[in-house]
């Protein structure tokens, strides 16, 4: 009987090739949504640890099998008014989004074209920044930094040493350049070029830079050049201006002058 | 039961599909270089290719032959992104490392050859075990490719040190070369000959034999 009534069935008909495509896009998608919503909290968590291990990391904090979230506790967050470069209470740093806020009417503001080297069209007015410390004196600044690469918004994390100047480290936590050559950007040996580089010459611009190529070991000055990356140019480009526009006036800069000073005034 | 016997033990060595019929090679170069996520993407590779298999082969009477591919690939595709998914929860730092890889599963010429060349022909548990073969056939090459790459690359296995590395006050000096591409086509091409040695009967005949011909023949 089924044998008969499948050799009458037609499954090259218009009608069996609509409900076939039809049906199985409707039950495909409700699986891989189903599946997507149902693992999310699990993969947000994942995510937000990989972000303070990232930070743990930069700071060179990070062993491995320790507690992460016990670790992350010697670090002191706190919230920065980038115009002034004073600490505030305005936010908590613990659950402040920088990408929400800055879409936030009341908490963000855009930035002039010319000044918005970062590609990111608005930023918050508020951001949080995390303290190392050593005993009472601060060890480290680690400043969030984001921007345009080629394909993707670059998020991570910038080390300072307390002079507000000499980098101590860069990561990302997320991005999606292009495997294997723009991804470098998180990969050892390119990343381990920026510990020692300096941001400023002296004055408030940031000089730091993504060159073409190797950097010539005898430039006078190679310590504001990071090698480029072939094949991977417009996501290096990416990254100069994130760190350039972040250390920059429009970003940290007010709230790194005051490091850069203390030092002076000493 | 022998016939599911065959289909399940036939492409482990015999028609392996790396090693015989040379499919799934980028990714064996890709995801080799430590252990961890190599064991990984078998899982996700065999698991996807029985999945794929078998639902296929539940829907062979019904597909329409001219839209056949693009229904195996939403099958395939919705699969992979639930295997990625899940590895995303569950298994976060590996699933970093194998990055694209595991989404480039569903362009995998294993899983849509298999589902072309078997499941649309035959019945639900053998197409199911078909893949589950041919999964394992691909793992087998993956593992040992994957292991000579992190022993003799980094000196450890799965991140546990076996050889002491001159970095870390030991002896062995690492093999930097190991950790590259060039070298799983090295290691592959090695077990393509060690196999082919073993079993006489995978060896090709030559497309052309140069014939000599006695000068007296030649007129």
């Amino acid at each position: 009987m089924p044998d008969k009534a499948k050799k009458e069935f037609d499954r090259d008909s218009i009608s069996n090739t609509l409900i076939v495509a039809i049906g199985l896009s409707l039950v495909c998608s409700v699986i891989v949504s189903s599946a997507a919503i149902v693992l999310k909290p699990i993969q947000e968590k994942n995510e937000e640890e990989f972000r303070q291990q990232i930070i743990l990391d930069v700071a060179g904090l990070m062993q491995p099998d320790a507690d992460i979230n016990l670790l992350f506790e010697s670090i002191d967050s706190r919230m920065v008014d980038l115009e002034t470069g004073e600490y505030t209470d305005a936010a908590d740093p613990n659950t402040f989004d920088a990408l929400v806020a800055a879409g936030d009417p009341a908490m963000g503001i855009a930035i002039p074209k010319e000044l918005d080297i970062a590609l990111i069209g608005r930023r918050a007015k508020y951001a949080p920044v995390y303290l190392v410390m050593d005993g009472a004196e601060i060890d480290q600044v680690i400043l969030p930094v984001y921007g345009k690469g080629l394909w993707s918004t670059m998020l991570g994390y910038l080390s300072l040493a307390p002079d507000g100047n000499t980098i101590r480290g860069l990561r990302f936590y997320a991005h999606a350049e292009t495997p294997g050559l723009g991804d470098q950007i998180d990969k050892e040996p390119w990343r381990a070029q920026w510990a020692g580089k300096l941001v400023y010459d002296g004055g408030d611009e940031p000089q730091i830079r993504v060159i073409k190529g190797t950097v010539p070991a005898n430039a006078p000055d190679a310590m504001y050049m990071v090698d480029g990356l072939a094949g991977a140019t417009l996501t290096a480009n990416g990254v100069t201006g994130l760190v350039q526009y972040w250390t920059g006036p429009n970003g940290f800069g007010p709230y790194l002058k005051n490091f850069r000073e203390d030092i002076t005034d000493e | 039961m022998s016939e599911a016997r065959t289909i399940l033990i036939d492409p482990l060595v015999d028609n392996n599909p790396v090693t015989l019929q040379m499919l799934g090679i980028c990714s064996a170069l890709a995801v080799t270089t430590s252990l961890l996520p190599a064991l990984l993407m078998c899982v996700a590779l065999t698991s996807v290719a029985a999945l794929a298999g078998a639902a296929i082969s539940a829907l062979r009477h019904r597909i329409p032959n001219n839209i056949r591919i693009i229904v195996h690939m939403t099958i395939i595709a919705s699969l992979v992104i639930l295997v990625d998914q899940l590895l995303k929860a569950y298994a976060f730092e590996t699933s970093k490392q194998l990055s694209v890889f595991v989404g480039l599963i569903i362009t995998n010429c294993i899983v849509l050859g298999r589902a072309e060349a078997f499941a649309m022909k035959n019945g639900v548990v053998m197409s199911f075990v078909d893949g589950l073969g041919n999964g394992l056939g691909y793992s087998i090459i993956l593992i040992a490719v994957a292991t000579l790459r992190e022993l003799f690359g980094a000196g450890t296995l799965l991140g546990y040190p076996v050889f002491e590395t001159v970095s870390n006050g030991g002896w062995y000096e690492a093999n930097g070369l190991m950790l590259l591409p060039p070298s799983a086509f090295f290691i592959i091409g090695l077990l393509i000959w060690g196999i082919r040695t073993w079993r006489t009967q995978q060896v090709e005949k030559p497309e052309y034999q140069i014939h000599e011909v006695h000068r007296t023949e030649a007129y």
